[in-house]
Formats: structure tokens, C-alpha cells, sequence
């Protein structure tokens, strides 16, 4: 088993030290003061770095291998990024210096608002949101003050389709929104009919991601938004599926009003085993005045952060955003330019629909049509005829060495998984995927078990995750370890 | 396209295998309307020699805290960080990983948050603590519309002033559109005030003007009345001061920047959650657990997601889905880094030396006094002259001056000063007359 950092304590030990002090020691009134020390480990610096680098190699990270998360986009994270964001005129900055004591940070976020606008065809942006969730509760609170504002206080509810991601709806619902979910057609499409329906003068607005959590571009778009305005409404872009169509569609071009990125997927910034991510906010031109405070903004040569907006939802959280972050994805949108991206989002779709052509004849295609950059296969044969589930085969891709794609989502496909290759994998990569996925379908026949107890070769195998709900255990104690 | 590696000549063959004409063929589901006739008006592809040189030109138009000894903190606080940190973080293995879905293959992630998870229970002395939130102002946030939806007959919020006024700001914000109903009022105020209709009391701890206020009198009667107590701490200040448990808050949420996170312009910092037992199931975002796998070794693995969005959509306790993995990581590294000893001294040096420039200034009869409460590392003076032109001054001579605020000049200090940056300090800012 390995240790926690906690077992590695040793009164005595110390990784720490601070250089004399050459002013009198201070003692706070012992009423406030507490009387033990915190309780934290005492280990010396070799074991911090071995320790925290031993667990590292029980993590699988894109730049060991493939990694086919569908809706994550976990592309290439170029180093050189990670270079830049780390210049000490942008790491060790104060959020609170004086504008003139911070020009170049100033212009760098307000270069990338501009960016993000014209990928987006919208007008105005903020930085704040720290997630592509965070990035769907700000734009939903601007639709309701949009709303609010016109003095249309009726609207209540919120459409999603059934396809949507799990953070639309509880986006919207922290919004204050009851939630009205739509259905898909055939098609794998928002059913128009249906949503002609649902569309009323109590009904905010709909919440899309397109291309859809399919890989399927939804064709009527325009109609789309068509039903959504005409009663009042307004359409939300979520902006975790971008990777597909930038330089190729712009979601203002669609109909959208309102969009939020994902720029730890789409622009590159790594994800950091769950963050931080950075999600960014553009609207349209007459909801600009509803972004949250402040927004950066240039006033001939200089640049500044105004805060003097009436109408803004207020703010999200502290400060101006994820910064470092959204520092990284400036320095990709700039390395890549106009052609670069198109480029990026049309391999993203190569990579794609060619896996899908690969796996063809293994398994079941619900929607078999050319895919956008990620698709979705039914695992649902491989269950009927052999009692193998897309866990097991997920699990078996592991033995392959590969971070299996996103199951179980959307919830409208049997036994679903989502594939979403990026355009930063070669033809070679995919080839070595294709076959092993392939090769797991023969296996559901030939050798069931084998997928049924998979994966074999993981430093830990299948846990329990029953017990460790039921039960929950959810920090070191001493007395437990013993 | 340094990132794309797919050639001209694969372009071909794998058209070819989708039974494709062109790349233009697998897109025509996008209707011609809506297609963008145009290249996107971005600037020309950069190399990578253009791109450094770039972003060094603008990293260069910023003065940074190390050209510049930095009295500023209000929320953001400029500590040593250990080299260590920056070694492990950058590892590809934790750098590069998704949200640990495939705990097979994630166990690197998932041990460290939950040690992450212990060391903030120790911290705080709640008895549950969860993998991040964004950063400190949304944690406070998402306690109190936790708190709100706690009782069936009580759900307004009381916020104390000298609350951070980005965190109120932020608690508003996610407490409006709820159409949750908060106040705010001082201390003494909330000592006398009717509780029956509040479900959560939040206080900061130390306050933002850097008071410590008796928190067991705030405790008593925030419990006496039935009400939640929400306490937002500074994580440094928990080294010393009293734990939040010992006078009964119910959730300890806070700003995690000061355990090893650069002030990096606001960004990514650190969100802390914990909370007693009672609430472990309202708890918003992910908590990883402790378990075995089938052949009975220990792991660890996401756990009690029956509370989030991927489940439960719009029922889910809250809508996070990505967090602040790696900041926890950070945080981690650095709570070990420190460790028992260290951590408490760098708290105890933050306490030595701002003592040492508060009653320094208050000696060059330039500053008048805001307050007789006990604090941390921040405090509020009053100055003769009009702050900006202070903090001008002092830039002049190599400092960030503190923030203006409506009590006065806020001034942080931090273990990274030394005793010259602080008499120079003391003497520049005594000199200053307007
Ligand atoms: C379609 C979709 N929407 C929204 C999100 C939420 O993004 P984040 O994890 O950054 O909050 C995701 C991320 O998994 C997603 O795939």
C-alpha cells in the first residue's frame, strides 16, 4: 500500500526554514490564541519530493498517452505555455497594484476578451468565471437580468435538452430556474416540434452545446434560435464542444446570444487532475452591460478595470479570473493565429470521424453519419450478446495503456462512449486505438471474463465504490491506520 | 502547426477510410448561413521565439513583488513558496490528467486530495472537508446557500460587515438569483438582532480590516439561536488562533492562496470547504474517499456523488464540475513542506513582523489608530494624506503601499519581509507629507 504523507511523520523532521528574525516576537492575547499546534506531518524534504513523485506515477496524464475523454478535449498542453505563465511579471503580481503598476497584464486580458469575441462572433467578454459550470452560472444570471431588467419578470423556466450535459441544468437551477428538459429526435437533434412546444413566454431561453454531446452539428440551428426569440427567449452556447468549429461557424452566426469557453479544453490549458480550468463569458452587444464586475477595457493607450457598471449581475467570485490560466490560452490562440485553429478544429474532425470508420463493423453507431469531433458508440451488442458493458470494455482499454473515453454520457445512449480524439494525435495513434477497440470487441466474445475483472494490469484494480459511499471515509486518522 | 501532427499525406488516406471527398465533406452538416466566409481576424501565427518574446515584452510592462517589497493583501497575500512546490506540480503526471473519472489509473490525484482533505479538517477542525472550490469568496457562496437550504422554516443569511467587499459581492451574487434573502450588519448588531428567520450567520476570521473578533461570543449566539455559523478564515491565521470548531461553526471555508499559491493577478487560487459531519451530504463539488479494490489493496476514489451534477442535474447541491485539483495539490505540498513546525512560524513571523511596521508607523505621528482589537498580519491605520498619492510615493522608492479602504490604509505583512524592507518602509511613508 503506499503510505500517506502522514505516515511518513517523524517528530523532528523538518522540509522548512525561515531566515532569523531581527524583530521582537509578538504573543497575541492567549484568549485567542489556540493552545496545540495543527496537527501536520513532519517530514524532511526528500521525503516531500519522493513521496508526491511516487504518487505521480500512479496517474495517467496526456503526455504519456492517448487520452479519448469525449467532451473534455484533452489535447496537447504545450510546455511553452506553461513557460510564459510563469514570467515572474505575470506570476508575481498583487490583484490590487494600481493600474499603472500593471499595463501589461491589463492589455494581455483585455487581448484576450478580443480573441475570444471574434472566435465567438460576440462583443464583449469577461475572464471571471473560473470553469466552464462557473462560466454557465454567469451567463445564465446575465440572461435573467436581461430578463429582469426589461421588466419581464414571468420567466421561470430554463430549457435543456435531454443530451445536455449534467452541469447545464444544475447551472441553470443555481440560477434560480426550473428546468424543462427537451427531447431528442431521431436524429440525434433537438426535436423542433417539441421545442416549438416548450417555448413560452415563461421560458427564459434554451441551453445548447453545438456541435451537441453527439459529435452531431445541430443543422436547424437557425430555427433553433428562431423558436427561442420569437417568444422571448434567449439561447445559451455551451462552449464545451468549440474544439469542432473554430474559423469554420461562430455561435453569434447561429443565433446565440449568450457563450461560455472552456479554455481547458479547447485552448489547451491543462486540466490539472480537476483544475483549474478557466471559463470565459461573451455576449452580445446589448448584453454586454449586464458582464460581471469589472470588466478590462482600454482607454486610448492605457488600459484599466472599470467597476462603475449598474447593470452587472454583481460578481462571481474574487478577483479577475483564473489569470495564469487564461494566460496559457493567450499564448495558444497566438501560437496557432487564424489558420492554425480552423486547422486544429477541422483535424479534430478528421481524427474523429476516422476512428469511427475504424470501429465500424465492432460495434453499434446510433447515429451513423459523419460525426463532428467526437462521436458517440452503443456498447449495447456487446451487452446483449455477451453480458459485456461499456464499463467493462472501458476498463479492459486501460490494460491497453489507454485513458478509456467518457461513458455513460449522454444519458440518451445505451451503454454510450464517447470518443473525442483532438487534433493533436497522429494517424499512428489512432490506428493502435482503433485496433485495440477492435480487439476488446473480439474479446467480449472469445473472452468475456477477461473484460468482466479488467483491468489486469493497473496498480490498483476495480474498487469499491459502494463501501466508500456507504461508508464514507473521507480523511486519515491515526487511529484507523494502526 | 507545431501541435497538429497529422500530414498532408495521412489527410488523404484517412478521408479516403471515412469515405470522404474532402475535409469540407465531413462538414457539410453545418448549413452554408452559418458558416463564417472569412479567416478568423486574429493576429499571424507566432513561432515560439516570436511568442516568448512577446509575452516577455508584456510580462515586463507589470512591476512585480520581486522588484518590489509588497504591503498589499486584502485577500491575496505574498508568501514564501517552498521550490519544491513548483517541481511537483509541474510533473506531467499531475499536470496533465483529467478529473481522476478512472480511479485505476488517477490513484496520484486521488491520494493527494485526500490528504488535502485531512490537512484542511486538521486546519479548521471541521470534521469533513471537500477536493476545492474555485476560490475562497464562491466557497463562502455555496456555504451559505448551503446553510439557506438547511432548515424548513428558516433560510435568510446574515452577512457580517468587514466581510471582504469582493466576497459579499460574490455571496449577493449567488444568493439573489436564488431570491435568498441576506442582510448585513456589524458584530454588535448581530449580538442584539431577532435570529428566527436566519439560517446561516457568515463571519471573516480574521476580519477584513485584519480584526480578530471573540469568536465564542459570535458562536454563542449564533448557536443559541438555532442559526448555522459560517465561518471564512485565512488558513496562515488558523496556525495560531483559535480553531473554528472550538467556538461551534458549523462550515470553515476560505481562501487557500497563502498555502504555496503565487498571487499570480487574482489567479487560480484555492476555494477550502469543511463542514461538521451533519452537512457531508449537502456538501457541493467532489470528495474522494477511502476504499479497497478487488483484491483488497487500499485506494482512494470519487465518492458520494450522488450529490452532483453528472447524477443528479438540476437536484445536485451545486453545479461544479472541474475545480482547483492542482492548487489543492499545491496547498498540500505546502502544509507538508512546512509541516507542524513550519507552518506555525511563518504564522508567528507574520504576526512579529506586522506588529513591527503597525507600531513603527504609528511612531513617525503620521498615522492615527482604527482599532483596538487584536490582529493576525493586517491592520488599518489612518494616514494624514491621501492614500494614492501615498502608495505613489512609496512605489517610487520600491514598495506596493496597502489598499485604500473606508477605515483607512490596509496594510499586510507577510514572513517574506525583511527588517530593512520594513524600516525603510515605516521611514518612506512617515516622510511622505502630501
Ligand atoms: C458539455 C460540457 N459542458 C460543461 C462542462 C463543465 O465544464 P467544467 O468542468 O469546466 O465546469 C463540461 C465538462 O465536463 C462538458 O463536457
Amino acid at each position: 500500500m503506499a503510505e500517506l504523507i502522514f505516515n511518513l511523520s517523524k517528530e523532528g523532521k523538518c522540509a522548512f526554514s525561515l531566515p532569523e528574525s531581527q524583530v521582537p516576537s509578538y504573543e497575541i492575547d492567549k484568549k485567542y490564541t489556540r493552545e496545540d499546534d495543527v496537527s501536520l506531518p513532519e517530514v524532511s524534504e526528500v521525503d516531500v519530493i519522493r513521496h508526491f513523485t511516487n504518487i505521480s506515477r500512479n496517474n495517467y496524464g496526456v503526455d504519456q498517452g492517448f487520452y479519448p475523454l469525449g467532451s473534455c478535449t484533452m489535447k496537447y498542453n504545450p510546455k511553452v505555455n506553461e513557460d510564459v505563465a510563469g514570467l515572474q511579471g505575470f506570476t508575481s503580481l498583487h490583484p490590487y497594484q494600481p493600474e499603472y503598476q500593471v499595463q501589461g497584464a491589463l492589455k494581455a486580458a483585455y487581448e484576450l476578451g478580443g480573441y475570444l469575441c471574434e472566435i465567438t462572433g460576440m462583443k464583449g467578454a469577461t475572464l471571471q468565471p473560473a470553469a466552464g459550470a462557473h462560466g454557465e452560472m454567469t451567463g445564465i444570471m446575465i440572461i435573467k437580468a436581461y430578463h429582469q431588467n426589461r421588466n419581464d419578470n414571468k420567466r421561470t423556466k430554463m430549457i435543456v435538452p435531454d443530451s445536455a450535459h449534467g452541469t447545464n441544468p444544475a447551472s441553470a437551477a443555481t440560477a434560480g430556474y426550473e428546468i424543462v428538459q427537451v427531447k431528442s429526435d431521431d436524429l440525434g437533434l433537438v426535436d423542433i416540434d417539441a421545442l416549438a412546444a416548450l417555448m413560452d413566454d415563461e421560458t427564459a431561453g434554451l441551453m445548447l452545446t453545438n456541435p451537441n454531446t453527439l459529435g452531431l452539428f445541430e443543422s436547424n440551428i437557425t430555427k433553433i434560435a428562431k423558436i427561442v426569440h420569437d417568444k422571448g427567449g434567449l439561447l445559451y452556447y455551451d462552449g464545451a464542444n468549440l474544439n469542432a468549429i473554430m474559423g469554420i461557424a461562430r455561435p453569434f452566426d447561429m443565433g446565440f446570444d449568450v457563450v461560455h469557453f472552456n479554455l481547458h479544453k479547447t485552448m489547451s490549458t491543462p486540466h490539472g487532475g480537476g483544475g483549474p480550468g478557466s471559463g470565459p463569458v461573451c455576449v452580445r452587444e446589448d448584453l454586454v452591460r449586464f458582464l460581471p464586475k469589472p470588466v478590462v477595457c482600454k482607454d486610448g493607450e492605457r488600459y484599466y478595470l472599470d467597476h462603475d457598471r449598474k447593470d452587472a449581475i454583481g460578481r462571481v467570485k474574487a478577483f479577475y479570473g483564473n489569470y495564469l490560466v487564461y494566460i496559457k490560452a493567450l499564448a495558444y490562440i497566438l501560437t496557432m493565429g487564424p489558420d492554425g485553429l480552423k486547422k486544429a478544429s477541422e483535424t479534430a474532425v478528421l481524427n474523429a470521424n476516422y476512428i469511427m470508420a475504424g470501429i465500424k463493423d465492432s460495434f453499434v453507431i446510433p447515429y451513423d453519419r459523419f460525426c463532428m469531433h467526437e462521436f458517440v458508440l452503443s456498447g449495447s451488442r456487446q451487452k446483449e450478446q455477451y453480458g459485456i458493458s461499456t464499463l467493462d470494455m472501458a476498463k479492459r482499454l486501460l490494460d491497453y495503456g489507454y485513458h478509456p473515453p467518457t461513458i455513460y454520457f449522454p444519458l440518451i445512449v445505451h451503454e454510450g462512449m464517447m470518443i473525442e480524439p483532438t487534433e493533436t494525435e497522429s494517424k499512428e495513434t489512432l490506428d493502435k486505438f482503433i485496433e485495440a477497440l477492435n480487439k476488446i470487441a473480439k474479446e467480449a466474445k472469445t473472452n468475456p471474463e477477461l473484460l468482466h475483472d479488467a483491468p489486469h494490469n493497473t496498480y490498483v484494480r476495480r474498487l469499491d465504490e459502494v463501501t466508500a459511499a456507504r461508508n464514507p471515509v473521507l480523511k486519515w486518522e491515526k487511529e484507523q491506520d494502526e | 502547426m507545431r501541435y497538429i501532427p497529422v500530414t498532408d499525406r495521412d489527410r488523404q488516406e484517412m478521408l479516403k477510410r471515412c469515405k470522404a471527398d474532402s475535409v469540407e465533406h465531413l462538414f457539410s452538416c453545418i448549413p452554408e448561413q452559418v458558416r463564417l466566409k472569412r479567416p478568423l481576424n486574429l493576429p499571424p501565427a507566432k513561432s515560439e521565439m516570436e511568442l516568448i518574446k512577446y509575452m516577455q515584452s508584456l510580462a515586463a510592462q507589470n512591476s512585480n513583488t520581486g522588484n518590489y517589497a509588497c504591503f498589499l493583501g486584502a485577500g491575496a497575500y505574498d508568501h514564501y513558496i517552498p521550490s519544491v512546490i513548483s517541481h511537483l506540480i509541474s510533473r506531467q503526471e499531475f499536470l496533465t490528467a483529467y478529473t481522476p473519472y478512472q480511479p485505476e489509473i488517477s490513484q496520484g490525484t486521488l491520494t493527494a486530495i485526500f490528504e488535502y482533505q485531512t490537512m484542511i479538517c486538521e486546519l479548521t477542525g471541521m470534521d469533513v472537508a471537500n477536493a476545492s472550490m474555485y476560490d475562497g469568496a464562491s466557497a463562502l457562496a455555496e456555504a451559505c446557500a448551503i446553510s439557506s437550504g438547511a432548515f424548513r422554516k428558516r433560510s435568510d443569511i446574515i452577512i457580517v460587515e468587514d466581510m471582504h467587499p469582493e466576497y459579499r459581492e460574490t455571496v449577493e451574487t449567488y444568493l439573489k438569483f436564488r431570491d435568498i434573502k441576506y442582510t448585513s450588519m456589524t458584530v454588535k448588531q448581530l449580538l442584539e438582532a431577532d435570529l428566527t428567520n436566519v439560517a446561516g450567520v457568515c463571519v471573516q476570521y480574521p476580519s477584513f480590516y485584519g480584526d480578530i473578533y471573540d469568536m465564542q461570543v459570535i458562536g454563542d449566539y449564533v448557536k443559541q439561536n438555532g442559526s448555522l455559523f459560517i465561518v471564512c478564515a485565512n488558513p496562515v491565521a488558523l496556525a495560531l488562533l483559535k480553531s473554528p470548531k472550538d467556538f461551534g461553526a458549523d462550515f470553515v471555508v476560505g481562501e487557500g492562496q497563502p498555502l504555496g499559491m503565487p498571487m499570480g493577478f487574482g489567479g487560480p487560487y484555492l476555494g477550502f470547504f469543511a463542514c461538521v459531519k451533519e452537512h457531508m451530504r449537502k456538501m457541493p463539488g467532489r470528495i474522494v474517499g477511502k476504499t479497497t479494490d478487488v483484491d483488497g489493496k487500499t485506494a482512494y476514489v470519487l465518492t458520494l456523488q450522488a450529490r452532483e451534477q453528472h447524477i443528479r442535474r438540476e437536484k445536485a447541491t451545486s453545479n461544479i464540475c472541474s475545480n482547483q485539483a492542482l492548487c489543492a495539490l499545491t496547498a498540500t505540498i505546502y502544509l507538508s513542506v512546512t509541516g507542524k513546525k513550519g507552518f506555525k512560524q511563518v504564522a508567528q513571523r507574520c504576526v512579529d513582523n506586522a506588529h513591527y511596521v503597525y507600531e513603527g508607523l504609528l511612531k513617525t505621528g503620521k498615522f492615527e489608530k482604527t482599532s483596538d482589537m487584536p490582529f493576525f498580519h493586517e491592520f488599518t491605520v489612518k494616514p494624514k494624506v491621501n492614500i494614492a498619492a501615498l502608495n505613489r510615493y512609496l512605489y517610487g522608492h520600491g514598495f506596493i503601499g496597502g489598499l485604500e479602504t473606508d477605515r483607512g490604509w490596509l496594510i499586510a505583512v507577510t514572513e517574506k519581509r525583511t527588517k530593512e524592507e520594513m524600516d525603510e518602509f515605516i521611514r518612506r511613508a512617515g516622510e511622505f507629507n502630501g
